[in-house]
């Protein structure tokens, strides 16, 4: 039962990943995107990462993909022409993805399977909101602090650059 | 075991959304009509009850009329269009809305001979965030709907109300993070039962515990009580605030392509969407399934009558919130859109912030 | 010229609305709970009562044809309502009034006088365009038919609506 639920999520988010790059038309592929997010979020959601996964589609799925596709409909954008066929790109993408198996060859290879077994959390352990939470502020706390001021530079600026061309 | 655990969530899926929460949509359409007819000095639909006799049953009959019709009416798709995203926004509307009853409680347990179950599809750990996260995806309903039909006025529609979306999300989720700070929990079943043995967040007058700290925190439990609610209209579109669909600017906004069932579609998600939100201010706000008074919150085997009461409570506080909903609607005139925006990111975004840090100070204070 | 208006100056307490949001929800309330207990509610229920006996003198319903006092058709198939109709609901055949007729003098009448009653707006236009004083709107509002056809009133159907008017104008006959 599971593992069917994984593998209707794994195909979706692969489809999606997919059909962004195949499709012509820019809404498409942002719409692919979002099924390959939703996807994304429910293989989180199987693994007990409620967090991560509810958080992936409160982020990613309904506010960064709304923007985008905002945009993307208030410019209009045309379909894209059928480009040009050349080899360079392609050698390009055959290249990377050599490389990236080779990589992944490699980890895999000193991997072994098996030899370390995760426990279940047991029954009734603080959820993984609290442990996140918890974490965020004692572990990682510099880095959050330095997040939030990072994001604050970026709003300010934004707010800079977009008040100049008033005056 | 697994198998009757599975059984049992089906059954429960079945019953509440399709027995409890779609009946509801209908009802409050019809709700809707007679309320604004009552506050207009007017009769409503009141004719429409059982075929062939007199018996109009105060127009009972007519939600399911309505449904009939909009089967069996034509279902036109102009030429303009592009098709398959035409025809996938109806159900983007419907389906998020639909999803989010997963996490609401309907009421506590239901003791059928020794057998417990209890009344929430899904106990999650994350329930509010799980339903403003499903509940964001229904933005694209809407815009797919306005950027599909390839109308300047579904356009302007579906652009309205992405950015008015966007916006309210904000303060409404940052108008619950102070809620979420008193109760310390973010599974809506345990947030419940907190309240029912410590009396409802915005009626705190019995259960145990010291009576002042909880009357001090009725201040920030108010405001975000407001910021929830006004945040909640603009979520669903709904009157003051339904710019999107606003009828003397943009026809119909945008479901103006669309005929029969699709329309029907938008129509009723806009509902479930204002139901689920109902559901979700009552459980947050006002003790969810809890009976007024914390009777029966000492009884940890809770009888089969108990549940049962348990769950009316729910559905009829549910239902108070929805007329709270209609009665606004047919009362406030529409807010222009700059003042609408104004609204979000100017007031309602720093107050909850303010509130946020009030209830820290709160908090730290007394504890 | 330019006006200015001067703008009130909203103290805080209107500025942030809430006391004028009160207001308005009590009064809708008032309004619910009186219309609720069966006050005030102003809906006629229609099929059951119906308001014939008040409709106004300058009420328009359904067109239809008059004759006048001699029992002659006052209509004399000029076609100035055909022509004006709006939804051109009207249409007209003239025929010519045999010699040996009472009435040979008025040269014309109707053979043909129908209005489509599902094109008719009743705008009354008709009624004002006629030199002859021929068509009236009367009050009847509930014209209905299972067919189109049903729905076009013909000259014996416009007649049987109009009846007999008497006095206005008299052209055709000795009384002028």
């Amino acid at each position: 039962m599971l593992d069917l639920l994984f593998y209707i999520f794994a195909t979706l988010s692969v489809v999606g990943a997919l059909g962004v790059i195949v499709n012509k038309n820019p809404v498409t592929s942002a719409f692919s995107l979002i099924a390959a997010f939703i996807g994304l979020a429910a293989l989180f959601i199987q693994l007990d990462a409620y967090l991560v996964g509810i958080i992936q589609i409160l982020v990613y799925g309904g506010a960064v993909m709304v923007l985008f596709l905002f945009i993307i409909m208030l410019m209009d954008l045309p379909s894209e022409e059928r480009r040009k066929f050349g080899w360079g790109p392609v050698a390009g993408g055959i290249l990377l993805g050599c490389v990236f198996v080779v990589q992944l060859v490699r980890v895999l290879a000193d991997y072994s399977a098996g030899s370390r077994v995760m426990q279940d959390l047991p029954v009734g352990a603080a959820s993984d909101v609290e442990q996140i939470g918890k974490l965020m502020f004692t572990q990682y706390y510099f880095p959050v602090q330095v997040v939030g001021v990072l994001l604050l530079v970026a709003t300010i600026g934004v707010v800079v650059l977009s008040k100049k061309e008033l005056d | 075991m697994d198998w009757i655990n599975l059984a049992v969530t089906l059954i429960k899926i079945v019953v509440l959304t399709f027995m409890v929460l779609l009946p509801m949509i209908a009802y409050s359409v019809w709700a809707e009509r007679r309320v604004a007819a009552k506050i207009q000095n007017r009769v409503g639909p009141n004719r429409t009850g059982i075929p062939f006799t007199k018996w109009g049953l105060a127009g009972l009959g007519q939600p399911i009329a309505d449904g009939l019709k909009f089967i069996f009416k034509e279902d036109f798709t102009p030429a303009h269009v592009r098709t398959g995203f035409f025809w996938l926004a109806p159900a983007l509307t419907m389906v998020p809305a639909l999803m989010t009853c997963a996490v609401i409680p309907f009421g506590s347990e239901l003791n059928i001979a020794g057998y417990k179950i209890p009344l929430v599809i899904a106990n999650l750990n994350v329930g509010p965030l799980f339903i403003f996260a499903i509940a964001s995806l229904s933005v694209y309903g809407i815009v797919l709907a306005g950027w599909a039909s390839n109308s300047k006025y579904s356009f302007l529609g579906g652009v309205r109300s992405t950015s008015q979306m966007i916006s309210y999300e904000i303060s409404l989720g940052l108008s619950i993070v102070p809620i979420v700070m008193i109760f310390g929990e973010l599974n809506l079943t345990e947030i419940v039962k907190w309240q029912d043995s410590n009396g409802w967040l915005l009626l705190p007058f019995w259960g145990e515990g010291p009576l002042l700290p909880k009357v001090i925190l009725l201040v920030p439990v108010l405001i975000s009580f407001l910021i929830f609610t006004v945040s909640m209209f603009a979520e669903t579109n709904r009157l003051p605030f339904d710019l999107p669909e606003c009828e003397t600017e943009l026809v119909a906004g945008y479901h103006t392509e669309y005929s029969s069932m699709k329309f029907a579609l938008f129509f009723l998600g806009e509902y479930a969407a204002m139901i689920i939100g109902s559901g979700l201010a009552v459980t947050l706000f006002l003790g969810g399934w809890s009976l007024p008074g914390g009777i029966g919150s000492d009884l940890v085997d809770k009888p089969l009558w108990l549940g049962i009461a348990h769950f009316f409570c729910f559905l009829i506080k549910m239902i108070g919130f929805i007329l709270l909903f209609i009665w606004v609607r047919w009362s406030l005139p529409r807010f222009r859109y700059d003042q609408l925006m104004r609204l979000g990111w100017v007031f309602f975004f720093e107050i909850a912030l303010a509130n946020v840090l009030l209830t820290a100070l709160i908090l730290i204070y007394f504890k | 010229m330019a006006i200015v208006v001067k703008r009130p100056k909203l103290t805080f307490g209107e500025k942030i609305y809430l006391s004028s949001i009160a207001k308005g929800m009590l009064i809708t309330m008032g309004h619910f709970w009186r219309a609720l207990l069966g006050k005030g509610t102003v809906t006629m229920q229609y099929p059951e009562e119906k308001w014939d006996e008040n409709l106004p003198e300058y009420y328009r319903g359904a067109p239809a044809l008059v004759t006048d006092e001699q029992d002659r058709e006052r209509c004399v198939a000029c076609q100035l309502c055909e022509f004006i109709c709006p939804p051109r609901a009207i249409t007209i055949l003239p025929e010519e009034i045999p010699s040996e007729d009472e009435w040979a003098k008025v040269e014309k009448r109707p053979r043909k006088f129908e209005i489509d009653m599902s094109r008719c707006i009743y705008c009354g236009f008709c009624q004002e365009v006629c030199p002859e004083q021929a068509i009236f709107l009367r009050k009847d509002y509930a014209i209905t038919g299972t067919s189109r056809a049903e729905m076009v009133h013909d000259k014996d159907k416009l007649y049987e609506i109009g009846g007999v008017r008497e006095g206005l104008v008299n052209k055709w006959n000795e009384l002028k």
